[in-house]
């Protein structure tokens, strides 16, 4: 048991262990290196984020050319939605999943790993291009058409050298991965559920995962079959996206948004997962609402194919266009408010107790609440006339991202990192992490939205003085210090846990789910026995045999 | 006011199936900080009928489609701020209630759930999503199918990788970067209708006081209008990514009294002057092939790369707003517009001094 | 207090869940599906936008024999999985040759057509927005069909060396979802290339 306590001990030979993680089909190997992975570019992504707060810091600033600051949020961007949030999420989706239905792996093992290391290649790809991105002759210039690379900028004419071939081939190889990702959730929600664990007794996060895995296969194929098509015109020559052979710019517009918007789900479905597991846990109680939830759960991902032209109220469809995408993204705060009042449900009258895992799931609750206000801005289509496109929308979708995203990414981290390393992360550090993190939030992008009401688009690298923007932009910089801070206190805490944390034992939060039931870390094939469930808290049944959940459900 | 109804009926919806009971002094006091909060922000916001703040103040509007939108977004952050306030009040007192006591370790009572509950924040939403659709669609009708009246100035915005081009029909007129058009009195209403075109790449035309973005895309004609009611220059800039220089693309909308704007059009209809004592730098013009991107009327120079330079000496600033018309400035642009729009397709020019002087001069008597 | 996995009891209820293999293949096809959707839409929306010719009507014949040949291969290896699951393995192997010889066929007509398109009729990807859409399209549809073939082939020969028995039924299943899959995009391509499109 001692070699299990941590899945890094060296005492095979170091190439035997190399070897070892880069051959692993393991669902929980390949989530921990999903893992270890997205949080190496988030870093990439901070420092980005970072030189571009220095540069928007005062206006008229030199610190940056603009083709590096244009670089920089492409990069930023990118790097943020496919190789930070998507990958992280795979990871402890990869991670979670079979524990929690009480499997032993992943349906597809081997094309778990295959998902995997397709994903990872291609954010080697995207970086690739720093080294290589004008051909070997001229080096070095990475992609710089922005995240949602709008056509004609793509085009061969706009974008002569090979920087944006490095974007859509990565993004064309992390695409495949996530596909295999999405293939392989829904089929090992759908198949590898322990016996008595019929679709209404799963966990949430089961759920919700295979939400996430469908709307994966019917959302990342679009994006797909676009970069496909602008492969072709910067290859072969076609005209897809040629204006100048009578091709639609538009197109583009509305293959990659009709990826771009639930892919938005993609990322937060998984995080509603970790914040219901977290708040029925910390609350002491019984989910509220399960079948309520599931059935938000799966209407969003429904709802969510058919609202894409919202991001293009600027386009100039006619009005009767615009105001059904109107309609249709403003039906998505149903499913959703239900959501949160479910969770709010769930803690009432409850005994909540405020460990780190509960407090980052409540400034969840409270930014997302704010990010899905300002939605409701955005998704007025005459307002959006106004905001869309301006540091507005940043700061909205910087909310939803950062701070509802990422702050259950961190809540996720406090919860199952007991479980995956055997040891407890620590909790004052951990509060640290969480006051500050939370003061640099607030600063950064709180005031971030108040220059997008003034006039203030995206994606300009400075700006004139005498805008009002100046003060704005300098606090949304310095919260900035503020989350830098708070981040190297997270990673320092993870490191220093690892090795002299806590020892968790297999259960420290006493909560109910399959995974608690195991050792920490699990053995390699989970489960000595593959578990048997009769309702959604086996656990609970366990503690409580006198009042089992069973009995109510 | 609604708020606070809605505030209470929530409150007694969750009182009655948990069976639990509170201080209502107490929870209306935080719930009424908070909504005072909230309206105070947006008043703050909404009564800066000025340019104080900013410019490009969006609250400030000065124009029809601006202030419908204006009205439109106050309606909404009412009922949006009331949301608010009920949801950010249950989680502050289900925070600061149901806490864990030390003293007590028993689980607490379990509940799966209540229909009643959960039909009444589904309906709840649904409503207010119905009126806020309702009132937006009519706001989107009003601005987006608005008719052209009698006495409409027609403009044809032609946005190139880094500058703009306006054309007017009407007046037989081509001018680059700084948009004259006339003030419209709202009991004769003169609009100016925007007919958005791209000539590469996407754009976005944004001038906040004025009215919502539109973007101008290739292959794709966009139209717009404005009314301003006030004279003045009004500031704005492209809103969609365009390349390198996407920062300074930037707008200037000169509204005019009639009087003036008839002069002005009737000024930019002239051709360029002919003055012989800088023929030197009008010839070194076409000798050092400016002509080949830039239009002079009434001189050889025909292009249509860059920016109309018939009546340059009219406009207040360089390079689409980067900087004023100085003679430094144009000196500074002519020889490398990268020193203040790096990325720029003006390609810098090998002059000497006296030639660069003689061009400059030339161009100085372009009024 | 720690519990085990093994501690949970394990009730005697059966316990029936469906086969991954065919989920997962299932899900392939969803994906697959919102690929095509998304080709067709940019084929339909670009009839009759291009700036060039030629069109359609004037160098495209209609491949009935390819498509007959296509469509009734998904026959053949439906045949083909009723003889597996009956244990008749030489019948399987029949059929599933008569299966691949059909897609050969289909595949040998499509590089005829695209050898005349582009040799006879000098009409490439190039040429104009149907040429972008045409070999697009059709080209994704004859990329899958080939990736069928080679699934195909690779059973053919472990069927020729006897290695496939009743019990590998499920596994040929799910290759047969494909091919069937295949077969139905084509119907569709079919309709959107050469009767809308024309």
């Amino acid at each position: 048991m001692a070699s299990e306590a941590l899945p890094l001990t060296l005492h095979k030979g170091p190439l035997a262990v190399v070897y070892e993680w880069l051959g692993t089909a393991d669902h929980k190997k390949i989530g921990f290196m999903y893992i270890i992975y997205a949080l190496l570019f988030l870093v990439i992504m901070g420092i980005e984020a970072i030189l571009m707060r220095i540069q928007l810091a005062h206006a008229n600033s030199h610190f940056l050319s603009p083709q590096v600051f244009n670089r920089l949020f492409t990069m930023h961007g990118t790097t943020g939605v496919f190789f930070v949030a998507m990958p992280i999420l795979f990871g402890f989706g990869n991670y979670l999943v079979p524990l929690m239905i009480g499997a032993r792996d992943m349906a597809f093992p081997r094309l778990n790993a295959f998902g995997f290391w397709m994903t990872a290649f291609g954010g080697l790809l995207l970086y690739g291009s720093f080294f290589a991105g004008d051909g070997v002759l001229h080096a070095g210039i990475a992609p710089d058409v922005g995240w949602f690379a709008y056509a004609p900028l793509t085009a061969t004419a706009f974008s002569p050298g090979h920087s944006t071939d490095y974007w859509t081939l990565s993004l064309l190889l992390a695409g495949v991965g996530s596909i295999a990702g999405g293939v392989n959730f829904v089929a090992t929600i759908l198949c590898m559920r322990c016996p008595g664990m019929t679709l209404s007794k799963m966990p949430l996060l089961a759920w919700m995962n295979l939400v996430m895995g469908g709307l994966i296969l019917v959302t990342i194929s679009p994006l797909t079959a676009a970069q496909l098509m602008l492969v072709a015109d910067r290859y072969l020559g076609a005209h897809f996206f040629d204006t100048q052979a009578g091709g639609s710019v538009v197109m583009w517009m509305h293959f990659f948004w009709i990826f771009g918007h639930p892919e938005v789900y993609v990322l937060i479905i998984p995080c509603f997962a970790f914040v219901s597991e977290i708040i029925h846990v910390f609350s002491r109680k019984a989910m509220f609402g399960y079948p309520a939830m599931v059935a938000a759960t799966v209407s969003i991902g429904f709802v969510s194919l058919g609202v894409w032209a919202h991001h293009m109220f600027t386009f100039g469809m006619p009005s009767y266009g615009n105001a059904f995408f109107v309609l249709t993204t403003m039906v998505v705060a149903v499913p959703t408010g239900i959501k949160i009042f479910n969770w709010l449900a769930t803690m009432w009258g409850g005994k909540i107790r405020f460990a780190t895992p509960m407090i980052f799931a409540v400034g969840f609750l409270f930014q997302f609440l704010i990010g899905g206000l300002t939605g409701m801005m955005l998704a007025t289509a005459p307002f959006d006339w106004q905001l869309g496109n301006s540091y507005f929308v940043v700061a909205h979708f910087h909310y939803i991202i950062v701070g509802g995203i990422l702050f259950t990414i961190f809540a996720a981290f406090y919860y199952w990192f007991p479980k995956m390393t055997g040891r407890m992360l620590d909790e004052t550090l951990g509060k640290w992490h969480f006051w500050l993190f939370v003061i640099g939030f607030h600063l950064t992008f709180d005031f971030m939205h108040i220059p997008g009401l003034l006039g203030m688009p995206r994606r300009v690298y400075t700006y004139e003085a005498g805008r009002g923007w100046e003060t704005w932009n300098m606090i949304s910089s310095i919260g900035a210090i503020f989350q830098t801070v708070a981040i190297l206190i997270f990673v320092y805490n993870m490191i220093r846990s690892y090795f002299l944390g806590a020892p968790a034992g297999n259960d420290p939060w006493d909560a109910w789910t399959l995974e608690w039931a195991t050792t920490s870390p699990p053995p390699d094939y989970n489960f000595a026995v593959v578990p048997s469930v009769r309702s959604r808290r086996p656990l609970w049944d366990i503690k409580h045999p006198d009042d089992p959940d069973w009995k109510y459900e | 006011m609604w708020c606070i109804v809605l505030t209470s009926r929530r409150v007694s919806l969750v009182e009655n199936t948990t069976r639990k009971t509170f201080q209502p002094p107490w929870w209306r006091r935080v719930a009424q900080v908070v909504f005072v909060f909230f309206c105070g922000v947006t008043k703050a916001l909404a009564s800066v009928k000025s340019n104080s703040i900013s410019p490009t103040n969006i609250f400030a509007p000065d124009s029809t489609p601006a202030n419908s939108i204006y009205r439109l977004s106050l309606f909404e952050l009412e009922i949006l701020g009331a949301i608010f306030v009920v949801v950010f009040s249950l989680l502050a007192y289900a925070v600061v209630k149901f806490r864990e006591r030390k003293e007590d370790s028993s689980e607490p009572a379990q509940i799966y759930g209540s229909n009643q509950m959960e039909l009444a924040w589904t309906v709840l939403p649904v409503l207010i999503v119905v009126v806020l659709f309702l009132t937006t669609a009519q706001v989107i009708h009003r601005v987006q199918d608005a008719s052209r009246p009698e006495g409409t100035i027609e403009v044809t915005v032609v946005a190139h990788q880094f500058w703009w081009e306006y054309r007017y029909p009407q007046f037989g007129l081509v001018v680059s970067n700084e948009l004259h058009v006339p003030v419209s009195d709202p009991n004769h209403p003169t609009p100016t209708f925007l007919s958005l075109l791209s000539g590469d790449v996407d754009h976005s035309f944004w001038v906040p006081r004025l009215a919502g973005k539109t973007d101008l895309i290739p292959n794709h004609p966009n139209t717009m209008w404005i009314d301003p009611h006030e004279t003045g220059v009004f500031l704005g800039q492209c809103a969609q990514y365009c390349g390198t220089q996407h920062a300074k693309m930037l707008l200037r909308v000169y509204v005019q009294s009639h009087d003036d704007f008839d002069r002005w059009v009737h000024d930019q209809q002239e051709q360029a002057g002919a003055d012989p004592s800088v023929a030197a730098g009008r010839a070194l013009f076409v000798a050092k092939a400016c002509f080949a991107c830039h239009t002079i009327r009434g001189v050889m120079a025909i292009g249509r790369i860059g920016p109309d330079l018939t009546h340059l000496m009219s406009r207040d600033t360089l390079a689409s707003g980067a900087v004023l018309n100085t003679p430094e400035n144009l000196r500074h642009w002519i020889r490398n517009s990268g020193t203040f729009k790096p990325g720029s397709f003006m390609p810098p020019q090998d002059l000497t001094d006296s030639e660069l002087n003689q061009i400059a001069g030339y161009l100085e008597t372009l009024h | 207090m720690s519990v085990r996995g093994e501690s949970i009891a394990v009730t005697d209820a059966p316990w029936h869940i469906p086969s991954r293999g065919r989920v997962g293949m299932y899900c392939l096809i969803v994906a697959e599906s919102a690929i095509f959707t998304i080709f067709v839409a940019a084929y339909v929306f670009y009839i009759g936008k291009s700036l060039s010719g030629p069109t359609p009507r004037e160098i495209l014949h209609v491949p009935i024999l390819s498509t007959i040949c296509l469509l009734s291969s998904s026959l053949t290896i439906h045949w083909a999985m009723a003889a597996l699951r009956k244990g008749k393995t030489v019948g399987f192997s029949v059929f599933w040759f008569i299966t691949f010889v059909l897609g050969a066929i289909f595949i040998g007509a499509t590089a005829r057509e695209w050898h005349h398109l582009i040799y006879q009729e000098g009409f490439t990807i190039q040429t104009n927005l149907f040429g972008s859409t045409y070999y697009a399209l059709v080209g994704l549809h004859a990329s899958h069909v080939i990736a069928g073939l080679i699934g195909l082939t690779i059973v053919m020969i472990l069927a020729l060396l006897g290695k496939v028995k009743r019990e590998h039924s499920e596994r040929c299943e799910v290759l047969a979802l494909y091919w069937h899959f295949v077969d139905a995009v084509w119907v569709i391509v079919f309709t959107t290339v050469y009767i809308v499109g024309r």
